[in-house]
């Protein structure tokens, strides 16, 4: 070997390229919280990600290449199609599941050096070995439930046992989990309960996350990246492991604060979202309010293109349901055609419309939605009631007037788009099912409401061949 | 190197990402979370240092799994946060289209 090669194969030396490695992380990160050098941002952490990789891969000690590859061949062969084929609509549920996947190898990495070394680990490795089986598993099952419910496998509303059992399963399991581990921790070697230690944490990552109503998942989802994040910190120290230890507990330190950034935009707070229960008060509050005495109005194409025609200020409130009928091509298309008519028309985007922060920016970008077009709800709150017509296309629980009206509502205090201040509005839904949150909305009832059925996409692409016929 | 200065470490990293996040804009969080997403799949070193270490068949396939999963959270991680960050590029203003501005004859 030449001296260049012990040189670089020297663990002590590769130590120092770490330090480099996770310099690109702390970078990266710095970068991706501004718009402007997020995507740099982002390819830093990447570079910094080869670095550590092939650092590890030169270290002394390595061997099963056979079976390094035939990893890292699996891993790459799944994720870059899962990444590069995924609509922009499921990027919240493929969060969830790169996410739980990054758990689930901290749980089996840990089951494995367990397996293998027992308690000749010693407490130092052993009791953070222990701590990233539990997370780590609890991340792996959380995610997965997360993913279910985004994807509508499962049903979004919240699963969960009557009253307060759910609370003592969860505790019972937690210190289930708990009490294993210091048996092992305290020098019974046993691989059974470490096993049943992983089953533990996995029911407790079900239970958890199943009683969640899908209107919180994003939150849910960045706690289990933080979460997760932990996990991989603590396996950095069962395993010596530098990188692992400050790159964990980045995600682990920022995955938290940005949760608790997505709770305060949604005016809920975290315990209250974990306790669970959102989304469950639909019916209760609907009955209450007695459903005979509430009419909707339906309209149809040619009235809406005519109401669209003559004012002067539109204002378009886009939801997930646009975005997941394709609806957005169609609206940009009868923007243009309003504008080329002398109508001023915005768009009125709520910060957690989609299905996570940001996310409706995101899809309105990919139609090619001139920027300042955009108005941030604080922005067009005030001028709703300047507003003509505002047309809401699939947005419900983000209008919903009983987040600011009705004390009682899951979704009480939940910052909402004004648009019932409007002088007329056109909401478009498919029928009159409840959103996301599976709370009713009474904006539908309203005297200067209307609602036009049917697919998004097809009652706009009418209204906007209404408009063309005027 | 001793269990006190990797908890140091474990401390420091922690108030660095308290302080690199604790300003950010609404719209960034999805993105943002989606790459930090990408920066835990760390992991995937955890699984290599494994499986150098253990024998026995279960484990190796135990640790093929993890090695696969941290790749997939690597990879897809970073490329899923790419595209949605592509979203965010400035658009041209509608006179100066960049068709004309690629040289053709370049890939």
């Amino acid at each position: 070997m030449t001296v260049t090669g012990i040189f670089l194969r020297d663990n002590t030396f590769l130590d120092y390229v770490y330090i480099v490695a996770f310099s690109f992380f702390i970078v990266g990160l710095m970068m991706m919280t501004s718009p402007r050098t997020a995507r740099r941002g982002n390819m830093v952490a990447a570079v910094g990600m080869a670095i550590a990789i092939a650092d590890t891969l030169l270290r002394h000690g390595i061997n099963k290449w056979g079976l390094i590859i035939l990893g890292l061949a699996i891993g790459t062969a799944v994720g870059i199609p899962a990444a590069r084929n995924v609509k922009m609509t499921a990027m919240p549920q493929m969060v969830a599941l790169f996410n739980g996947v990054g758990g689930g190898a901290v749980a089996l990495i840990s089951w494995a050096e367990y397996r293998h070394f027992g308690n000749s680990l010693g407490s130092k490795h052993l009791i953070p070995t222990l701590f990233a089986a539990i997370i780590g598993s609890i991340s792996f099952w959380g995610s997965n439930i997360a993913f279910g419910k985004l994807q509508e496998l499962i049903p979004g509303r919240p699963i969960m046992l009557p009253g307060r059992l759910q609370t003592v399963l969860n505790a019972s399991l937690l210190t289930a989990a708990v009490v294993m581990a210091v048996i092992i921790a305290s020098g019974t070697h046993s691989g059974l309960m470490f096993f049943f230690i992983l089953v533990a944490a996995a029911i407790l990552g079900n239970a958890i996350v199943l009683p969640i109503g899908g209107a919180d998942m994003p939150v849910v989802i960045s706690l289990l990246n933080a979460f997760t994040g932990l996990s991989a910190a603590a396996a950095g120290i069962a395993l010596d492991n530098i990188a692992m230890i400050v790159a964990g507990m980045l995600v682990g330190a920022s995955g938290s604060i940005l949760t608790n950034l997505m709770a305060e935009a949604m005016n809920r707070s975290i315990p209250a979202i974990v306790a669970g229960g959102f989304g469950g008060g639909g019916a209760a509050i609907a009955a209450a309010e007695g459903a005979e005495d509430r009419t909707v109005r339906s309209t149809t194409a040619d009235d809406v293109a005519i109401q669209l025609s003559y004012a002067s200020r539109v204002v378009i409130v886009p939801g997930y349901g646009m975005a997941v009928a394709q609806a957005q091509h169609a609206v940009r298309e009868l923007t243009k055609l309003l504008e080329a008519n002398g109508v001023d028309v915005a768009y009125a985007i709520h910060p957690v419309a989609g299905r996570m922060p940001g996310h409706m920016n995101v899809l309105l970008a990919e139609a090619d939605v001139p920027y300042d077009q955009l108005r941030e709800m604080d922005d067009i709150n005030p001028q709703f009631p300047q507003v003509d017509v505002a047309l809401v296309i699939g947005a419900n629980d983000v209008t919903n007037p009983a987040a600011r009206d009705v004390p009682d509502s899951p979704i009480y205090g939940m910052p909402i788009l004004d648009v019932d201040k409007a002088h007329n509005v056109i909401v478009l839904k498919r029928s009159m099912n409840t959103g996301f949150a599976g709370i009713d909305n009474p904006l539908f009832y309203k005297e200067n409401t209307s609602m036009l059925f049917g697919d998004a996409k097809e009652s706009i692409q009418h209204v906007t061949e209404e408009v063309k016929a005027l | 190197m001793s269990l006190v200065t990797e908890i140091a470490i474990l401390v420091l990293a922690a108030f660095v990402g308290f302080a690199v996040i604790s300003k950010i804009p609404n719209t960034l969080h999805t993105p943002l979370m989606s790459g930090t997403n990408a920066i835990h799949g760390i992991v995937l070193l955890g699984g290599l240092i494994a499986i150098s270490e253990v024998s026995g068949w279960f484990n190796d396939l135990i640790l093929v799994i993890a090695i696969a999963f941290g790749t997939i959270n690597v990879v897809g991680g970073f490329l899923v946060t790419d595209r949605m960050l592509e979203m965010f590029k400035k658009r041209p203003t509608p006179q100066a289209q960049d068709d004309g501005a690629e040289p053709e004859g370049e890939s």
